[in-house]
C-alpha cells in the first residue's frame, strides 16, 4: 500500500494532493451518478418494449448494446438499472453507516452495561447470514424498493458499529477527551464534535467499502430473483436475465458485468486514493 | 586517519508532503577519537538524533543524506551499500535506543535478544556469546547477573532495561556506540545507577561514544567534549568543562541559564492571607477489586491529606509509580477516591466529577503532561481554547474571538497561531495552547501534571517563567506534579514528597527546611548537577539506595 502510494503519480492543487488513478476513479462514479439520474431522460426506449425481433441480438446501430433475451433494448435497460442499483445501495449504505457509527460512537463513549447490550445485541445480529437473512425477509414481506433498502441495511448496520467503536474505544483514552469530560461536556458533544472528527476519514473509507458490499449483494439477491421484480432490473437482475447468452458472448450479460465491476472497481479505488491534505504550508 | 569518527560536511534532506525538499543538516562536521564520548545536545528539531543515526549511514523514511563524508574506522558511511553498513551496524556501531521498553520483543527472553546480534553476524557460538553477556551484565551491575538473562522483558525495571540494552550493543566488541537520549524516559533516582554503569562500561572497554540528549546536567557526567546543535547546524564545539564554564554561544549560555536557581519569587502577602482554597483529608484511591471495607484492592493513593492556599503553590514530587498523578485525576474527580473528604472554596466536593456543578469544575482546570494527546488533532487552535469560553462563560462569536486573542498574548503565542492545527505547533507550543484552554475558564486552581517533562530545558523553564508571570497577574494557585525536583523548586511554595502512594514529608524551601526523611534525601541528592565531577565524587548511603532505589 506504501509502496503503491509512492509510486503513484500524485497532482497538486487548492492545498490537497491527488492521485492519478484516485481522480480517474471519483470520474467514472460521477458518470454513473450522471446517469443514475438522468436515465429516464436519455433513454432510447422504454425499458419493457419488445424492439428486436431476435433475442441476444448483437451491438448494431440503434440498439447500441444489443438486445435481452426478449429483445429488449439492452442499452435502456442498463441505463436504468444503474438508477436502482446505485440509488437503492446508496441509500442501504447511508442507513447502515448512519446508524452504526451513531451507535458505536455512543457505546464506545458511554461504556458499561450499554455498551455492553448493545454490542452483544448487534454481535447476535452479525452471526446470522447476510444472504439467508435477505431471503427470509424478502419471502416473508415481498419485494419492494422499501424493503430492499431496509433489509440490506440492517444487514450491514453490526459491521459499522463494530468498526466506529473500536476506532472511538481508541481516541475515547485520549486526554483531550479526558479534558472534555471534566469540563462537563455532554455525550453529544463528545462524539458529534471530539471524537468524529478523528475518526471521519476511516469512517468514509469504510463507507466506500460497505458500499460496494451492498451493490454485490443487492445483485447477488436480484440474481436470486428476491430482488426487483421485472420488468424493473437493476445490473444483477439483468445478468441473471441474460445468463443464457453467456454461450453466445452476447453483450446482454456481459455489459451490465461489466457496469457492475467498474462502479464497484472504483468506488474501491478511490477510498483508497482520496485527496490528501498538505501540512507543508510553505509550499 | 587518526580519529574514529570524522565527519566532514554533512547534509542531509528531508522531503515534504508537497514534495519540497527541506535541508535539515546543514553542513556539520565533527571528530570523535578512540575512546572519546561525545555528547550531542540541542533542543528537539536540531538535528541531533539525525546526525548520530547517520554515523551508521542510515537516514529515516523521507530523509536522504545528499553530500557530505562519514568516515567511521576509515570506511565513508555514505558510500556504502546497504549490505556493507548492515554488516558493521551491530558489529563496529551499535546503538542504544530512547525507550527500551519499546525497543524489546516481549515474547522471547532477554538473554536470547541481547545475544541475537552475534547470531546474525556469526560472530562466536552462543555458549561464549552467553558468557560474555554474564559478564556485561554484571559490569553493567545488574542484580543476578546470571540468572537475569531468562527472564523476560516485562519482568525487568524500566532501568534494567535500558542498561540491558547497553549490553546488547556492547556484546559484538563495537568500536562506536550511540546513545540515543537512554536516560530520558528514567527517574532520577534510576537514572543515576544507568549513567554509572554506562560511564564505567564505555571507560573500562575503551569505546568511543555519542550521546543524545537534551539535559545538559546528564551530559556533564559522562561526555568528554560536547557539540551544541541547533538548526542543523554544530554551534559550539569544546571540551565539557570549557563548554559550561566558558560557553561562547547564545544558545549555549541559554541552556547553561536554564539550570541556574532562579530568584523566588517574593509572596507579599505570604502569611497576611492564609485562605484555605483547597484541603483534602486522609484521601484513599486505587485500582481493582473493591474490598469489604470499601477500599480498592490496590491503593495508589493511601491517606493523603494536603492544603494548598490561596494565591500559593504545591508541589508534588516522587518517582514514577508513587501515585501522585492518582492524586491529581483524584483531586479532579476523574478517578473518584474511595475515602476521604475533599474541601474546594470552604465548600465540600463530591467525589466524581460528573456529579460537581459546573461552576465547580470550571474553577479547577487539569492540565496534562502530553500536549499531543491533550489537544484534539482534528481542531484548530482557536477551536480548543474558545470552548470553555463558549460553555461556562456562554460568550457569543465576537466576544470568544477577542478573549481567545488575549488568552495568546498571555501565553505569548503569536495570534496568527490561531488557525493552526496542534500538529503544526511545537511541542512547547502545544503546552501553552494547552495552558490556554485551562486559563479560559477562569480559575482559582490549576493542577498541572508533569506539564513541563515533555520539553526541553529551555523551553521548560521558559514555560515555568510563564506561569509564574500568569500567577502574579491573575493570582492562580498552582498544584505541581512533577519528578523534576529543579522545576518544582523554581515555582512551590510548599513541597510534598510521595512515595509509594504515602505523603513521606512536607518541605518548604522558603524556609530552608532541609529534607529529613530517608527517600527524601536521596531524591534530593540524586539530581544531576551541572559539575563534571559530580557523578564520580557521589556517595550515596548504600542502605537508602537498597530500601528506595529500583535497581
Amino acid at each position: 500500500m506504501t509502496m503503491a502510494r509512492a509510486a503513484a503519480p500524485r497532482r497538486f492543487f487548492l492545498g490537497h494532493s491527488y492521485s492519478l488513478v484516485g481522480v480517474v476513479a471519483a470520474l467514472v462514479i460521477l458518470a454513473w451518478t450522471l446517469v443514475a439520474i438522468l436515465a429516464p431522460y436519455v433513454i432510447p426506449h422504454s425499458i419493457g418494449d419488445i424492439v428486436d425481433d431476435d433475442y441476444f441480438g448483437p451491438m448494431r446501430q440503434g440498439l447500441w448494446l444489443g438486445s435481452d433475451y426478449l429483445g429488449r433494448d439492452m442499452l435502456s435497460r442498463v441505463l436504468m438499472g444503474a438508477r436502482y442499483t446505485v440509488g437503492i445501495s446508496l441509500a442501504a449504505v447511508s442507513i447502515a453507516c448512519f446508524s452504526g457509527v451513531v451507535l458505536g460512537m455512543i457505546a464506545a463513549v458511554t461504556g458499561g452495561w450499554l455498551d455492553t447490550c448493545l454490542s452483544r445485541f448487534l454481535d447476535a445480529m452479525n452471526s446470522i447470514p447476510s444472504k439467508l437473512f435477505g431471503l427470509v425477509v424478502v419471502a416473508a414481506v415481498g419485494s419492494s424498493i422499501p424493503v430492499l433498502i431496509l433489509t440490506l441495511a440492517v444487514i450491514y448496520i453490526p459491521g459499522a458499529f463494530r468498526f466506529a467503536r473500536a476506532l472511538a474505544v481508541n481516541i475515547n483514552t485520549m486526554d483531550f477527551i479526558t479534558v472534555a469530560r471534566v469540563r462537563g461536556e455532554s455525550t453529544a458533544y463528545l462524539i458529534g464534535s471530539e471524537i468524529l472528527p478523528n475518526i471521519i476519514r476511516p469512517v468514509l473509507a469504510d463507507f466506500g467499502l460497505r458500499f460496494v458490499f451492498i451493490v454485490l449483494l443487492l445483485s447477488g439477491l436480484s440474481f436470486l430473483g428476491l430482488g426487483l421484480q421485472p420488468p424493473l432490473a437493476d445490473w444483477g437482475a439483468l445478468v441473471r436475465e441474460n445468463i443464457g447468452g453467456l454461450p453466445f458472448a452476447a453483450p446482454a450479460v456481459i455489459v451490465p458485468s461489466l457496469a457492475i465491476a467498474s462502479l464497484t472497481i472504483s468506488v474501491n479505488l478511490l477510498i483508497d486514493n482520496l485527496p490528501q491534505k498538505i501540512r507543508d504550508r510553505d509550499a | 586517519m587518526s580519529n574514529l569518527v570524522e565527519v566532514r560536511n554533512l547534509r542531509i534532506e528531508a522531503k515534504t508532503d508537497s514534495g519540497r525538499l527541506v535541508e535539515i543538516i546543514k553542513g556539520v562536521s565533527l571528530d570523535i577519537a578512540d575512546g572519546e564520548i561525545v555528547a550531542l545536545i540541542g533542543e528537539s528539531g536540531s538535528g541531533k538524533t539525525t546526525v548520530a543515526l547517520s554515523l551508521m549511514g542510515y537516514a529515516r523514511p523521507g530523509c536522504r543524506i545528499t553530500s557530505g563524508e562519514i568516515n567511521v574506522g576509515g570506511r565513508n558511511m555514505a558510500a556504502l551499500s546497504e549490505k556493507e553498513r548492515a554488516r558493521l551496524r551491530g558489529t563496529d556501531i551499535a546503538y542504544v535506543p530512547q525507550s527500551a521498553a519499546a525497543s524489546f520483543n516481549p515474547s522471547s527472553t532477554i538473554m536470547e535478544q541481547v545475544i541475537e546480534v552475534t547470531r546474525i553476524h556469526k560472530l562466536m557460538p552462543p555458549e561464549q556469546a552467553r558468557q560474555r553477556a554474564v559478564e556485561l551484565f554484571r559490569a553493567l551491575s545488574l542484580p543476578d547477573p546470571e540468572g537475569i538473562g531468562t527472564r523476560y522483558p516485562h519482568q525487568v525495571s524500566g532501568g534494567q532495561l535500558q542498561r540491558l540494552s547497553a549490553a546488547m550493543a556492547l556484546i559484538s566488541d563495537p568500536k562506536l556506540v550511540i546513545f540515543d537520549e537512554p536516560t530520558t524516559a528514567l527517574d532520577v533516582t534510576t537514572q543515576i545507577d544507568v549513567l554509572k554503569a554506562f560511564k564505567s562500561v564505555m571507560r573500562a572497554g575503551g569505546v568511543a561514544g555519542v550521546y543524545v540528549s537534551h539535559d545538559l546536567a546528564v551530559v556533564a557526567q559522562i561526555a568528554d567534549r560536547i557539540v551544541v546543535l541547533k538548526g542543523g547546524e554544530v554551534q559550539e564545539t569544546g571540551t565539557t568543562a570549557t563548554i559550561l564554564s566558558a560557553a561562547q554561544h547564545p544558545y549555549t549560555r541559554e541552556l547553561l541559564a536554564a539550570f541556574e536557581p532562579k530568584p523566588r519569587q517574593a509572596h507579599a502577602d505570604a502569611d497576611a492571607a492564609t485562605k484555605q482554597l483547597l484541603r483534602i483529608d486522609n484521601v484513599t484511591a486505587g485500582y481493582g477489586a473493591v474490598r469489604a471495607d470499601g477500599l480498592p484492592l490496590i491503593r495508589a493513593v493511601d491517606s493523603v491529606s494536603l492544603v494548598v492556599e490561596k494565591g500559593r503553590n504545591l508541589g508534588v514530587i516522587g518517582e514514577s509509580g508513587c501515585g501522585k498523578s492518582t492524586l491529581a485525576r483524584v483531586i479532579a474527580g476523574i478517578h473518584p477516591a474511595a475515602a476521604g473528604d475533599i474541601v474546594f472554596d470552604g465548600k465540600q466536593l463530591q467525589r466524581a466529577a460528573r456529579k460537581r456543578s459546573q461552576d465547580q469544575l470550571r474553577e479547577m482546570q487539569i492540565v496534562f503532561q502530553y500536549a499531543d494527546t491533550a489537544l484534539n488533532p482534528a481542531k484548530p487552535v482557536e477551536d480548543i481554547i474558545s470552548r470553555p469560553l463558549a460553555f461556562y462563560h456562554r460568550l457569543d462569536r465576537q466576544a470568544r474571538s477577542k478573549r481567545v486573542d488575549e488568552l495568546l498574548d498571555m501565553v505569548r503565542l503569536p495570534r496568527g497561531l490561531r488557525y493552526r492545527h496542534p500538529s503544526e505547533l511545537s511541542g512547547g507550543q502545544k503546552q501553552r495552547v494547552n495552558f490556554a484552554r485551562a486559563l479560559a475558564a477562569n480559575p482559582k486552581l490549576i493542577i498541572c501534571d508533569e506539564i513541563t517533562s515533555a520539553l526541553d530545558t529551555v523551553v521548560a523553564s521558559a514555560v515555568i517563567e510563564l506561569l509564574k508571570e500568569l500567577q502574579r497577574e491573575l493570582g492562580l494557585s498552582y498544584i505541581f506534579i512533577s519528578h523534576d525536583l529543579s522545576v518544582v523548586e523554581a515555582i512551590c511554595d510548599e513541597i510534598m514528597v510521595m512515595y509509594n502512594g504515602e505523603r513521606v514529608e512536607q518541605i518548604t524551601p522558603d524556609k530552608l527546611t532541609a529534607p529529613t526523611h530517608p527517600y527524601s534525601k536521596l531524591l534530593f541528592s540524586s539530581v544531576p548537577k551541572l559539575d563534571p565531577t559530580w557523578l564520580d565524587g557521589l556517595v550515596r548511603d548504600p542502605e537508602l539506595v537498597s530500601q528506595y532505589g529500583h535497581r
